[in-house]
């Protein structure tokens, strides 16, 4: 890369505006809803009330008459495609085990009919009366129902694809063996097993799911639309829909949050079919409840780890298995169920006797998918749990056992090779990991070794500190793919379109300043175009904490090319060797003569005079590697052991993601992601009715965390220099959210003495677990 | 039926629905800041000021704001000339996605018209019925306390 590392920067590293911040903080209407659509209809779903049923019978004929109903569509008047809702690349690596609309519905809140009239009231009183008669069948809400012999079969329609068992509601399964387990075990000196608990968690974004649909003047179709994958948005439409690519356009404005709920391309679909039906623009726009019942969650997973290790700590063989439930489809069942192995095991390297198997299981409850974290999150607490069981065995403080097996730089896993995105992996070198600073940084900020000695108590209420580790990865290997354009106006400043999707991390103003670091700018002079597949280049979008390390290497890449573009118009003007000429503050400048020329001279000359041509290239960065970002978490919380409830006191996340481009808001990712961890490990879990339906269906009965539920959070980034990064740099948007989990778990056992496993850690579960260890 | 009210600082002869909310007559009018994240008063995202106090307008209906005067952020500031606690916003880093900073920035309003000099303790507080995902809250905390400071230091208005 030309760009030499360490070189001293101006714009990257700097805590520049984020670009849309005013923007949004004077509340522009940028967001999907935002844009008013003279005479658009409005799309309403209805959804099943059973959670496995036959559809026997439909009946429209009384809803078509409620006045303002212009549309109803359902199983009988849509084709039959069986597509996956995931939003990934392709060849996609999901289950094609969903249609637009099916003769069976799975789950209470399975989609059974759309309606498109002219207002929302007529389009909910024609949902009330569409009659459909169900023949209701068994139903399985856990895994070990769903898997047990003579179970209902969730997924026996006979056009779906790539469901691993449908006979055994297995959506899919991975089994990788390293090495020699069970010599591994006979070899260990100490052994500890522990499986630990995620339920069914919501991503709970501000803005609900909502796209808008209209023609433009030439009778294309345009989807604006809150997601994070408008080129798979794209794609998926053209596909179901039988419409070509080229007719669709998708534009993601600013979006209220994601967190890989709306990687899902959900509404997109209906929406366009409502509008190609009707030839009128649709709007939807989901209600929470909506949200809630309908959309996607994480993965619920059972996850058992057994670890074997030397006395001295070293670890000698790991076991990891992992069960979830994939509810009704099967989005990112495989790929989620990869990660929770791909991603948590290469942290402790020093095993070697390896295996890593588990299940992703059909149920007869809401959708999971893709969630921050992606399978990690499940991984890590499970395995973080059990390190400190280890710990604790062996006598050994939690920090010194990971610092005695977790992975170093210039090292490997074998499971890098081992384990990919629902497939094989690519080995893979790390080669930037300061997870040993983190350590030493976060045990001192929390007063570890001072805390560890014994618990506080006072009154009811005992204090303990635990900690934890994590991993991630930088984009999907040999999967992603982005790309970048840049073009430089005659005044010296660029134009920089992206396929790059933000949704509200900020990742247009961090692309921004690599073009800006690149090409010698402030950032004021780079104006960013995102999300749009009609006038930006592909880009996978946003997910797999890809956009920095991956979009951002296509950006830079971008810059390069435009550089030599700009160095060679300057070397005809100033007569000089291109060698000598370098950029420096919006000129080129002659390192031999000292003379300069001004970008907007060259931005002049090249449009309108000599040698025309447009300052302007493209770029792409495909995957190779997937440089995983570290962290350390620490934290200490407050047991109440009359009530059993638990607060977070103190919460220390130190990590490494290479050179944060803008650490302010590389600190806003972290502190974002542990609060939401927090919630997890606390609060949140949706509850389901016998009959599967979902209870807690809004924010008040669904606690997400609030300003006075979380402590100060410590985000502190320990740089260092990923040497394929942009700059430098890793992710960071996801690794965050793995730490809670198993560091609140932690640290309530330093507290009380009992391990919570089960996560969320509420005041009940905390009374059962001290009353059992009471006996 | 028709209603007089005030809508950042202009006068508003409107007709509504009985039954309308708040929200929906706000972004009507073109006040698209207003929105909607749960339609039953959990979030905050939909907070406007009535009479400088804030409410959650989902769950207001329309006719109360009969004779009133009501803000949302577009009065507050406008992206050529905005209020100095929408760039304490930026400045910190509190706006990740944005979704909730409307409601956010009008609920730190009226509790710095209030009080001033808050404590971290009394922003989190005042901020308790606004809910953000993306944050962590600690950003928008700073913010507030950013913005206490240049109003003591008479940067305000």
């Amino acid at each position: 890369m030309a760009v030499k590392l360490g070189q001293p920067k101006e714009v990257v590293g700097q805590n520049v505006l984020k670009l849309d911040g005013l923007p949004l903080a004077t509340g522009q209407p940028k967001f999907t809803m935002d844009m008013d659509l003279p005479g658009a209809l409005i799309g309403k779903l209805l959804y099943s009330p059973h959670a496995h049923a036959e559809i026997v019978s439909i009946d429209t004929s009384e809803a078509e008459r409620v006045p303002g109903v212009v549309c109803i569509l359902h199983h009988g008047n849509v084709p039959r495609i069986p597509y996956t809702t995931a939003g990934q690349g392709w060849p996609e690596p999901s289950p094609y085990d969903t249609v637009l609309f099916d003769k069976k519905v799975r789950y209470v809140g399975d989609r059974v009919a759309a309606v498109a009239a002219e207002t929302e009231e007529a389009a909910l009183e024609a949902l009330r009366k569409i009659k459909v008669e169900y023949k209701v069948l068994p139903a399985v809400f856990t895994i070990d129902e769903a898997l047990a012999p003579g179970a209902p079969v969730i997924h026996d329609e006979p056009d779906a694809q790539g469901i691993y068992d449908p006979q055994r509601n297995i959506a899919a399964a991975v089994d990788v063996p390293v090495g020699d387990l069970a010599r591994g075990f006979a070899e260990s000196e100490v052994i500890v097993e522990t499986t630990c608990e995620v339920p069914y968690v919501q991503h709970a974004a501000l803005e609900p799911h909502c796209v808008a649909v209209y023609f433009d003047e030439d009778g294309r179709l345009v989807i604006r639309t809150s997601t994070q994958v408008p080129f798979h948005v794209r794609r998926i439409v053209s596909r179901v829909l039988g419409i070509p690519l080229q007719r669709i356009r998708v534009v993601k404005p600013r979006i209220g949050g994601g967190f890989g709920s709306k990687q899902e391309v959900i509404l997109e679909p209906i929406a366009a079919a409502l509008a190609l039906r009707t030839g009128r623009p649709v709007v939807m726009n989901l209600t929470r409840e909506e949200v809630f019942v309908s959309t996607r969650t994480r993965h619920p997973y059972r996850v058992r780890v057994k670890l074997g290790a030397k006395k001295d700590g070293t670890l000698h063989a790991v076991e990891m298995e992992a069960l979830a439930s994939a509810g009704a489809y099967g989005p990112h069942s495989g790929t989620v169920l990869y990660n929770v192995g791909s991603k948590a095991l290469p942290l402790y390297n020093k095993a070697r006797h390896l295996r890593f198997h588990g299940k992703a299981v059909y149920t007869n409850l809401p959708v999971a998918g893709a969630y921050r974290g992606y399978g990690a999150t499940q991984g890590f607490f499970a395995l973080e749990v059990a390190m400190d069981e280890l710990a604790q065995k062996l006598g050994l403080d939690p920090v010194e056992l990971r610092l005695r097996n977790h992975i170093r730089e210039g090292e490997t896993s074998p499971i890098f090779e081992k384990l990919g995105e629902g497939r094989e992996g690519r080995p893979q070198i790390v080669r930037s990991c300061k997870l040993s600073e983190c350590l030493r940084i976060g045990a001192e900020r929390i007063g570890w070794y001072e805390k560890r000695k014994s618990p506080r108590r006072e009154g009811s209420w005992v204090y303990g500190v635990g900690m934890a580790c994590a991993m991630q990865g930088s984009g999907i290997t040999g999967i992603d793919m982005a790309a970048a354009t840049i073009i430089m106006n005659e005044d010296g400043s660029f134009r920089l379109l992206v396929g790059a999707t933000d949704l509200g991390t900020g990742s247009d103003t961090v692309l921004a300043q690599i073009a800006a670091e690149a090409l010698k700018v402030p950032v004021e002079k780079i104006t960013v175009y995102s999300s749009d597949t009609d006038f930006t280049p592909f880009d996978k979008g946003a997910y797999a904490s890809s956009t920095t390390y991956v979009s951002g290497n296509a950006v830079l890449r971008a810059a390069e090319k435009v550089r030599e573009q700009i160095l060679a118009v300057a070397a005809e003007l100033l007569e000089e060797p291109l060698e000598e000429l370098e950029l420096r503050g919006e000129k080129v400048v002659s390192l031999r003569t000292g003379r300069e020329v001004p970008y907007w001279e060259i931005g002049h000359r090249a449009l309108y005079v000599t040698n025309q041509q447009h300052i302007m290239a493209s770029a792409s960065f495909a995957c190779p590697e997937s440089p995983p970002p570290f962290a350390a978490f620490f934290c200490e919380v407050g047991v109440d052991t009359e009530t059993g409830v638990v607060k977070v006191e103190r919460f220390v996340a130190v990590a490494d993601c290479g050179q944060p481009i803008h650490p302010k808001l590389a600190e806003g990712q972290l502190e974002g992601a542990v609060v939401q961890g927090i919630g997890h490990a606390l609060y949140e879990e949706m509850l389901f009715s016998e009959r599967g339906s979902c209870v807690n269906r809004n924010f008040f009965d669904y606690r997400v965390p609030t300003s006075l539920d979380v402590p100060e959070i410590e985000a502190i980034l320990v740089p260092s220099e990923e040497p394929t990064g942009p700059f430098g740099a890793k992710s960071i948007a996801e690794i965050g959210i793995n730490g809670p989990l198993p560091a609140i778990s932690n640290a309530i056992y330093h507290a009380i003495g009992v391990r919570l496993t089960r996560a969320p850690f509420t005041p009940e579960r905390v009374l059962a677990a001290l009353r059992a260890k009471r006996g | 039926m028709k209603i007089y009210f005030e809508l950042n600082g202009k006068p508003q002869y409107v007709e509504v629905e009985p039954g309308e909310s708040l929200l929906s007559l706000l972004r009507r009018l073109g006040m698209k800041s207003v929105k909607e994240g749960c339609g039953t008063g959990e979030c905050g995202a939909c907070t406007v000021l009535i009479e400088g106090k804030p409410v959650r307008s989902c769950i207001t209906f329309a006719p109360k704001v009969q004779g009133k005067r009501v803000t949302t952020l577009e009065g507050l500031g406008t992206l050529d000339d905005p209020h100095p606690l929408q760039k304490a916003f930026v400045e910190a880093g509190a706006v990740q996605c944005g979704f909730c900073t409307p409601g956010m920035i009008l609920t730190a309003y009226a509790l710095l018209e209030q009080n001033p000099d808050p404590t971290p303790y009394e922003v989190r507080e005042q901020l308790v019925g606004n809910l953000c995902r993306c944050t962590g809250y600690r950003k928008i905390v700073d913010a507030v306390l950013l913005a206490a400071e240049w109003k003591k230091e008479g940067k305000w208005r």
